[in-house]
C-alpha cells in the first residue's frame, strides 16, 4: 500500500509538472527571456553587492528620469543584503553612503512653521522621489504612455530579472513586413500580438510586441565606479539585478531561513518516522 | 465509534471536580487518545490531520496579516508590500498565508479523492461527506475573497468576472451584483466587505470542521478495506488513536510541511500569477484573466457552456452534485479495491479532473494538438480547448449521474474480507452475506 501511495504521488507530481510547463508555453507570443546567469538564482543564490551598486547607478541616472520606485526608501539601500549595506553601520539610518545619497535628492515637504510647500534635502527615511507629480504628468511627458513603477517589477513579469535583462537588450530592427507605428518600438521580448501589423506569412507572425519606451541604454552611458566596462549588456544585467533586489529585498534572508527550516523538518521527519516504526512494530497491518 | 466505553479516569481531585461539571478532558480523551481507529489506514488517511494543520496555519497567519493590512483601494497593494518589507518576519507570514491557500487545496483534493475511492461517503457516513462538501464550498469562497485583498490586477479583474457571473441570473441578477458590490462597480466598498467576509468565513469553516469530526466519531473511520468493523473484531481490528495515529499523522504532516516550506522559502511566487504584482487598474484588463490553479477545473466547466447563465449553473452543479453523491452510488461495496470496473472509471475521473484544470488555464480557441487541421463543430474547431473542455465536462457529470448508479448495479465486486485482520477469503465463491453487491438494489 505504501508503495502505491508513493507511486501515485509520483504520478501526480509528473502530471502537475506537465500541466505547469504547458501553461508556461501558452503564456503569450513573446520570446522566452534569455538567462541572465544571475548570482541570486537558485535556492542558495545571493545578490552581488557590486552589481546592485552598479544597477542602482543605472536606475538613478537612466530609469529614474521616467520611472518611479514608490515602495523603496533610501534606508532600504543600506539594509542587510542591500546595495550599500555595511557591517559597521547595521542601522541603515547611520550609513554614510545612504545619508549622502539621500541628501543629493530634493524631496517635497511642508514647512512646519508657515505651512508653505517647500523642498528639503532627503534623509534615509524618505522614499525615492518620483520623476512626475502624477500619472497624467507622466503620460503627458511620454507621448501618452505611462512608465510603470519599478518597485516590484521583477515579481510582476514572468521571467523576473531575466525578462528585464532580455527586454533592455532585446531592441532590434523590426523584421521586414512589420508595420511599426510612430512612437513605439519593436521588441521580441515584449508581450503582445503583432498579427494585425504583420503583412507577411500568417503562420509566421514575429514573436514579441511593441513598446513605447525608446531603447534607454547605450554603451558608455553610465560610468561604473568599479571600472566595469559599461556596455548595454552590462548595464541591463546590473539594473535587472537591482530591480530584482528591490522587488524582493528579503530574498536572501528568506532562502537562508529556508535552508535551516528544511534541515530541521527533515531531521524531525526522520525522528518521527523512527518513532512511528517503533510504536507500530507489534501491530500487524 | 461513539458506542465505545469511555476509558477516562480522572487522576486528581481537580479533574474529578471538573469532570462532574464540564467533562471536557473526557471528551478530548475519548476523541483523540482512546478513540478506536482501524489499524489498516494508509497514508491517504493522513490528509485529515494535514488539513487541520493547514486551517490553523491560515487562521494564525491571517490574524497577524490583518493587523497590518489596510482594506482600502488606495492602500491595499502597498500595505501588502509593506508587510513584506517593513514588518518583522512579515515576508514569512505573508508567503506562508498565500502559499498556504494552495497547500490547503492540494490537501483537500487528495482528501476528497481518497473519500471517493474508498467509498467514505456511503452509509453510515453521508453526513460526514456532506459536511465536507460544505467545508470545500466555504474554502472556495474564502480563497476567492482572500485573492481579492492584495488588490492586484488579477484580484480586481477576477473579482469583476466572478461577481458578474451572478449578474447573469435572470430578473434579480443585476440587483444582486449591485448589492454585493455595494455600488455600481467593484470598488472600495467591495474590497472592504470582502475583507470582512474573508476574516469571518475561516471561523465558520472551523465550526463545520468540528461538526465534520463529530460526525466522523459516531460511525468511526472508514478504512481501505471499506468494511464496518464487526463488534467482535473490534479489539483485533482497531488501535487507539494515540499514539498510533498521532505519530503516523505527525510524520505525514512533517513531510507535507517540507513540501510547503520548499515553496514558501525557495519559490514563493511560483503558484501565483505575476499580474497580481501589478496594482489594480480598472481601465486596463489583463490579457488573460485566470483564477488561481485550484479553481481552474471549475473555471473550465464555466466556460464549457456557451450560455453564460448555463455556465454558472454547470459550475455550481459540479460542486452541488457532490452533495448527493451518497445516493447516486448504488454499490454496497465501499472500497474500490474490490470494485474492478469502478476503479477504472475512477482513474479516468482523476485524469479528467486534472485535465479540466489544464483546460481552465488555456485559451478556448487554442489548438490542443498544434498544427492538426480539424473541422468546425457547431461553434468551434474540434481541435480546440473549447471542445476538449466540453468532452471532459461531460465525463465529469456522466461519472456521477450515470456511471455511479449503473456500474453499482451491474458490477460484480471481488470478495471483501469480513474483518481487517482476516485475510481476503481464499475461495472466490465464499463471499459473506452483506458484502455482495451484484445486481443488488440499493437499501
Amino acid at each position: 500500500m505504501k508503495l502505491s501511495f508513493v507511486k501515485t504521488l509520483a504520478f501526480a507530481a509528473a502530471a502537475s509538472l506537465a500541466l505547469a510547463s504547458g501553461a508556461a508555453q501558452a503564456a503569450g507570443g513573446a520570446k522566452h527571456p534569455k538567462d541572465g546567469g544571475f548570482s541570486f538564482e537558485g535556492p542558495f543564490g545571493t545578490f552581488d553587492q557590486g552589481q546592485l551598486q552598479r544597477g542602482f547607478k543605472v536606475y538613478r541616472e537612466v530609469c529614474a528620469a521616467c520611472h518611479s520606485m514608490n515602495l523603496v526608501s533610501f534606508r532600504n539601500l543600506g539594509e542587510k543584503n542591500g546595495p550599500f549595506w555595511s557591517e559597521e553601520h547595521s542601522n541603515p539610518n547611520d550609513n554614510p553612503y545612504v545619508k549622502a545619497i539621500a541628501a543629493e535628492f530634493e524631496v517635497a515637504d511642508v514647512d512646519s512653521e508657515t505651512g508653505d510647500a517647500i523642498t528639503r534635502k532627503g534623509t534615509p527615511a524618505d522614499r525615492l522621489p518620483s520623476p512626475y507629480p502624477n500619472e497624467a504628468a507622466a503620460r503627458a511627458g511620454n507621448g501618452g504612455a505611462y512608465p510603470p513603477d519599478l518597485s516590484v517589477m521583477a515579481k510582476a513579469r514572468h521571467g523576473g530579472a531575466d525578462y528585464i535583462y532580455s527586454l533592455l537588450t532585446g531592441y532590434r530592427q523590426p523584421p521586414a513586413g512589420l508595420k511599426v507605428q510612430p512612437g513605439v518600438y519593436y521588441n521580441p521580448y515584449m508581450a503582445g500580438d503583432l498579427a494585425a501589423y504583420w503583412t507577411g506569412d500568417h503562420d509566421h507572425v514575429p514573436a514579441g510586441g511593441f513598446i513605447a519606451m525608446p531603447p534607454p541604454l547605450a554603451d558608455g552611458q553610465v560610468t561604473f565606479d568599479d571600472g566595469t566596462r559599461s556596455t548595454v549588456e552590462q548595464q541591463s544585467k546590473d539594473v535587472a539585478a537591482f530591480i530584482a533586489w528591490a522587488s524582493d529585498p528579503k530574498a536572501t534572508v528568506r532562502k537562508q531561513t529556508g535552508v535551516s527550516v528544511m534541515l530541521y523538518l527533515a531531521l524531525f521527519a526522520g525522528i518521527t518516522y523512527v518513532s512511528y516504526r517503533r510504536i507500530w512494530r507489534n501491530v500487524a497491518h | 465509534m461513539s458506542d465505545h466505553e469511555s476509558t477516562y479516569v480522572p487522576k486528581s481531585g481537580f479533574e474529578r471536580w471538573l469532570d462532574q461539571r464540564l467533562p471536557i478532558i473526557r471528551l478530548m480523551n475519548d476523541a483523540m487518545v482512546d478513540y478506536p481507529t482501524p489499524k489498516n489506514l494508509n497514508y491517504w488517511w493522513t490528509f485529515g490531520g494535514i488539513l487541520t494543520v493547514c486551517l490553523m496555519i491560515q487562521i494564525v497567519t491571517g490574524i497577524v496579516l490583518a493587523m497590518h493590512y489596510v482594506p482600502h483601494v488606495d492602500h491595499a497593494f502597498a500595505s501588502v508590500e509593506r508587510i513584506m518589507r517593513d514588518v518583522n518576519g512579515g515576508w514569512l507570514i505573508r508567503y506562508v498565508h498565500s502559499n498556504g491557500a494552495s497547500m490547503f487545496f492540494i490537501a483537500v483534493y487528495i482528501h476528497m479523492f481518497r473519500g471517493l475511492y474508498y467509498g467514505s461517503y456511503k452509509a453510515p457516513r453521508e453526513i460526514i461527506w456532506i459536511l465536507g462538501c460544505i467545508i470545500f464550498f466555504l474554502m472556495i469562497a474564502t480563497a476567492f475573497l482572500g485573492y481579492v485583498l492584495p488588490w492586484g490586477q488579477m484580484s480586481f479583474h477576477g473579482a469583476v468576472v466572478i461577481t458578474n457571473l451572478l449578474g447573469s441570473i435572470p430578473l434579480i441578477g443585476e440587483s444582486i451584483t449591485t448589492w454585493l458590490w455595494g455600488g455600481f462597480a467593484v470598488d472600495n466598498p467591495t474590497l472592504n466587505r470582502f475583507f470582512s467576509l474573508h476574516y469571518l468565513l475561516p471561523f465558520v469553516i472551523a465550526g463545520v470542521v468540528g461538526l465534520h469530526i463529530w460526525a466522523l466519531h459516531v460511525p468511526g473511520n472508514n478504512n481501505p478495506v471499506g468494511i464496518l468493523i464487526p463488534q467482535d473484531q473490534r479489539r483485533r481490528d482497531t488501535v487507539p488513536f494515540h499514539p498510533y495515529y498521532t505519530v503516523k499523522d505527525g510524520f505525514a504532516i512533517i513531510v507535507f510541511l517540507l513540501m510547503f516550506a520548499a515553496f514558501v522559502f525557495f519559490n514563493p511566487n511560483a503558484l501565483g500569477h505575476a499580474d497580481n504584482y501589478i496594482p489594480a487598474n480598472p481601465l486596463v484588463t489583463p490579457a488573460h484573466i485566470v483564477p488561481e490553479w485550484y479553481l481552474l477545473p471549475f473555471y473550465a466547466i464555466l466556460r464549457a457552456i456557451p450560455d453564460k447563465f448555463g455556465g454558472v449553473i454547470a459550475m455550481f452543479a459540479s460542486i452541488g452534485v457532490l452533495f448527493v453523491l451518497p445516493w447516486l452510488d448504488t454499490s454496497r461495496v465501499r472500497s474500490m479495491r474490490y470494485r474492478p470496473a469502478m476503479r477504472w472509471y475512477f482513474i479516468i475521473f482523476v485524469i479528467v479532473a486534472l485535465g479540466l484544470g489544464w483546460c481552465g488555464a488555456q485559451l478556448p480557441d487554442a489548438q490542443v494538438i498544434p498544427g492538426v487541421p480539424s473541422f468546425v463543430l457547431l461553434d468551434g474547431e474540434l481541435n480546440s480547448y473549447l471542445w476538449l473542455t466540453r468532452i471532459l465536462t461531460a465525463y465529469y457529470f456522466i461519472f456521477f449521474l450515470v456511471i455511479m448508479p449503473f456500474v453499482g448495479l451491474r458490477e460484480t465486486p471481488l470478495p471483501v474480507p469480513e474483518s481487517i485482520s482476516s485475510p481476503v477469503l481464499s475461495a472466490p465463491g465464499a463471499v459473506p452475506a452483506g458484502s455482495h453487491a451484484e445486481a443488488e438494489k440499493k437499501g
